[in-house]
This record gives C-alpha cells, sequence and structure tokens, in this order.
C-alpha cells in the first residue's frame, strides 16, 4: 500500500517534515508526496535520499510534481 | 526539471555562496558601509527612511541591492518556469512576524547575512549575535517539531505574484525621478542622509547589477541564511549550510585582500559591544525568520517568484523598521536604544505565542 502525503501550498520546511514523518511511520515501503513548488520537490527528494530511499517517479501533477519514493 | 537545477546541487550552493561573500565585500570596497556590503534589514530600513517612514537621518538611501533581490529573483523565476503566484498561508501572522524579526535584527544590528559579514570583517560582536540567532532557530525548530504550522498556501493571480516586484520597480522609477542630490537631504519625496551609514553606497548600477545577480543565483540555488542553520538543527543537513560557510570564506578571504579585516570588538564599523543584546536581538529575529519559514533575503526571492506571504513579510520587516526607529527601539553605535530592551522581550512573547497557538491541529 502507498501512503499518500500532501504538502500542496505548505512552505519550508513542511513538506520536508511530513515526508520525514511518513518514513519514520514505516507502515508502507512507499510514499507518494504531493508538493506544489520546485523548491519543496528538491527538498523532498534530497530528504527521502538522505534517509536511505529511493526517489523513484517525480511526475506532474497539476500545477506541482507527485513524487513516488520507496524504501531502499 | 528535464533539465538538472545544478545550482541545487552541493557544489551549486557552495559557488553560490563563494560569489555572494566576493560580491558582498567587494561592494563595501566600492562604497557600501562597514561590513555591510549587504544586508538585508539594514537595506530595508535604509528604504524606509528614504520613504520617510522614520525620520533617523542617517539612514535614508532607497538600495538597489535590495530591488535587485526581488527582480533578479523574477527573472530567474520566469526564466526557469518557477513563477508561482500563491499566497494566503497567515498573511497577517507574517507581518507581525516580520516586524519583530526587523526590531531584534536592529537591536544587533544586522541581518544573519550581515552578521555573517561582521565575522568575516573581524567584528567579534558577530559571535554573539550568531549564537543568538542559532538560539532563536533552535526554539523555533522546536515549535516546527511540535506541529507549528501556518497553513496552506492557495494558487492565485499572476498579477498579485507581480505585487512586490512592481512596488520594487516603483521604488526604482523614484530614485530615477528624484535622484540624489550632492549636499541636499531630500529630492522630491525621497529623503536621502548627508552622513552616516545612509550616505555610504556603492555606484547605482553595481548596486543593482549585484543585486540582480544575486537574486538570480539565490533563487535557483533556494539560498537561505536561516535554512540553514534549521535544515542542521532539524534534520542535521548541511547543504544550505555548505552555501553560508562558502559565503563566510570568501569574503573572509576577500576582505584580507582588500585590507577590510580588522578583528576585534570594540569600534566596529556599526555595532556595538553590548554582549547580552546582540545575543537576544538576534535569538528574536531568528525565532521570527525560523516561523515564517526564511531569512530575510529569502522572503525577497521568494516575493520575487511569486510568493505574496513572503512579499507580505518583508512589508512587514520595513513597517518594524520604522517603528524601531521612530519608538528608539533600534540600535546605535553607542549601544542599544532606549526602548530597545523592552522591545526584546515583547517581540519574543509574540513569537512564542504564535509559536504556541498555531498548530496543524488548528489549522486543520
Amino acid at each position: 500500500m502507498t501512503t499518500k502525503i500532501d504538502a500542496r501550498g505548505l512552505s519550508c520546511p513542511q513538506p520536508v517534515l511530513m515526508t520525514l514523518d511518513g518514513i519514520q511511520a514505516g507502515s508502507s515501503g512507499e510514499i507518494e508526496v504531493l508538493v506544489d513548488t520546485e523548491t519543496a520537490k528538491e527538498n523532498v527528494s534530497r530528504a527521502a535520499a538522505s534517509q536511505g530511499w529511493e526517489v523513484v517517479d517525480v511526475a506532474e501533477d497539476g500545477d506541482g510534481y507527485r513524487i513516488t519514493i520507496r524504501k531502499g | 526539471m528535464k533539465l538538472r537545477n545544478v545550482f541545487a546541487t552541493r557544489w551549486g550552493i557552495i559557488g553560490v555562496g563563494l560569489v555572494i561573500g566576493i560580491l558582498a565585500a567587494l561592494l563595501q570596497k566600492w562604497g557600501n558601509p562597514g561590513n555591510m556590503g549587504i544586508c538585508v534589514a539594514c537595506f530595508e530600513r535604509d528604504i524606509a527612511g528614504a520613504l520617510g517612514l522614520h525620520r533617523a537621518g542617517v539612514v535614508q538611501y532607497i538600495r538597489l541591492e535590495i530591488i535587485g533581490f526581488v527582480l533578479g529573483s523574477l527573472i530567474a523565476a520566469y526564466l526557469f518556469k518557477e513563477f508561482r503566484p500563491r499566497l494566503g498561508s497567515a498573511p497577517i501572522v507574517r507581518f507581525v512576524l516580520g516586524a519583530f524579526a526587523m526590531i531584534g535584527a536592529l537591536v544587533f544590528l544586522g541581518c544573519p547575512w550581515r552578521a555573517a559579514l561582521r565575522l568575516a570583517g573581524g567584528d567579534g560582536n558577530a559571535i554573539l549575535g550568531i549564537l543568538g540567532l542559532i538560539s532563536g532557530i533552535w526554539i523555533g525548530t522546536l515549535f516546527l517539531k511540535n506541529g507549528y504550522n501556518l497553513g496552506r498556501a492557495q494558487t492565485t493571480h499572476t498579477a498579485a505574484g507581480w505585487m512586490m516586484p512592481l512596488m520594487m520597480l516603483g521604488l526604482l522609477a523614484l530614485l530615477i525621478i528624484f535622484p540624489q542630490i550632492e549636499g541636499q537631504g531630500k529630492n522630491g519625496v525621497l529623503f536621502y542622509s548627508l552622513k552616516g551609514p545612509g550616505a555610504m553606497h556603492a555606484p547605482l548600477l553595481i548596486s543593482l547589477g549585484a543585486g540582480l545577480a544575486v537574486g538570480f543565483l539565490a533563487q535557483r540555488s533556494r539560498f537561505c541564511t536561516m535554512g540553514a542553520i534549521r535544515d542542521f538543527v532539524l534534520f542535521r543537513q548541511t547543504h544550505l549550510l555548505s552555501g553560508v560557510i562558502a559565503l563566510i570564506v570568501a569574503a573572509f578571504i576577500t576582505n584580507l585582500t582588500l585590507g577590510q579585516f580588522h578583528p576585534g570588538f570594540e569600534g566596529q564599523p556599526v555595532a556595538h559591544t553590548m554582549h547580552i543584546w546582540n545575543f537576544a536581538g538576534m535569538a528574536l529575529a531568528g525565532l521570527a525568520f525560523a516561523l515564517a519559514g526564511g531569512c530575510p533575503g529569502r522572503q525577497l526571492f521568494l516575493s520575487g517568484e511569486g510568493d505574496g506571504d513572503a512579499a507580505v513579510f518583508v512589508l512587514g520587516m520595513i513597517v518594524g523598521a520604522g517603528f524601531a526607529h521612530n519608538f528608539g527601539l533600534a540600535s546605535s553605535p553607542a549601544g542599544v536604544g532606549p526602548y530597545g530592551i523592552p522591545a526584546v522581550i515583547i517581540g519574543m512573547v509574540v513569537c512564542l505565542f504564535i509559536g504556541f497557538t498555531m498548530r496543524k491541529r488548528s489549522t486543520q
């Protein structure tokens, strides 16, 4: 099952905090994060990588991005 | 996004820090005040003075670096399709945070950018300021860990995202229409300083060019002095921090080369030696920046890419500068202003109130 996190409209560092919370919750091996700025996209990808998670997909989604990360 | 953003890599942010550090030291060489090649708080305060929002005669000038920061970011955002008009994340709170961030910064006499540059120029008082800054940001991270959140911004009209860039173009127009006249303290609607830091500035085009370059690079790299410390405290991430350290190293080396490095505590340019209040002023500013999600420079870059909430924070800072000088809250080289100490305490109380009351639960 994929955990979904909606961080659209939230400013720094909320998208990263939410992603890390999701990773620490550890209930699933895959998380989808929705963000709406380039900065949040970069920060979430960087944070996931720092936790040993892999960014498997970054897709455009409406005005923002859907980032899929998976436990490495 | 097909094209990788090189500025967002480790070497990208270090490169940007180096360029800003060198430019800042050079701006001082070219005429800006001591250890003030770039100071967002001081320069916004000077703009407030030029517009007559306060009447401290020594700090009145439309600083083109600030205009350049916003417009440089705007240009980068458009070139790379990152201009996203958005607002609505508790703007009034951001205004208040901006005002108190400015008051705290003016008790120390500088924003985080200038704290770094003061350190790179040998001013030991900056150490107290930076320790205060770290403490304030650390308090901010405790709130963040406990769910502090100002809520979501919404997408808005493109024109709404243009408000701050248009205001900056307006300031530029005023400066062109009412230029500085040698020996005169006023031309048309603009006030000018005849002496003091407000009378010291690099040539117009150099200031504007440097501002545009920094604005462009900082938008691309997401350079943020507060985020640098916050991310390290919160996540042990050193990405942004490596940019700030690069800035300090580059400014230090450039200062040494140019003979601008003067180590000591006494007699430093536009600085005082009241250690507790250097610390406390920056602690207040650091907390306010952390609660607002960006250092004063970052708020300018964000407002250039369409973030209306960051623009409101900037306006809060400019109005805060008016209060700081009208009410005697700002420090001078002689020490803190007559009401500076109570203002720092009130500011802390207000920021703690914001941190404690604005949690995730209350926004959902």
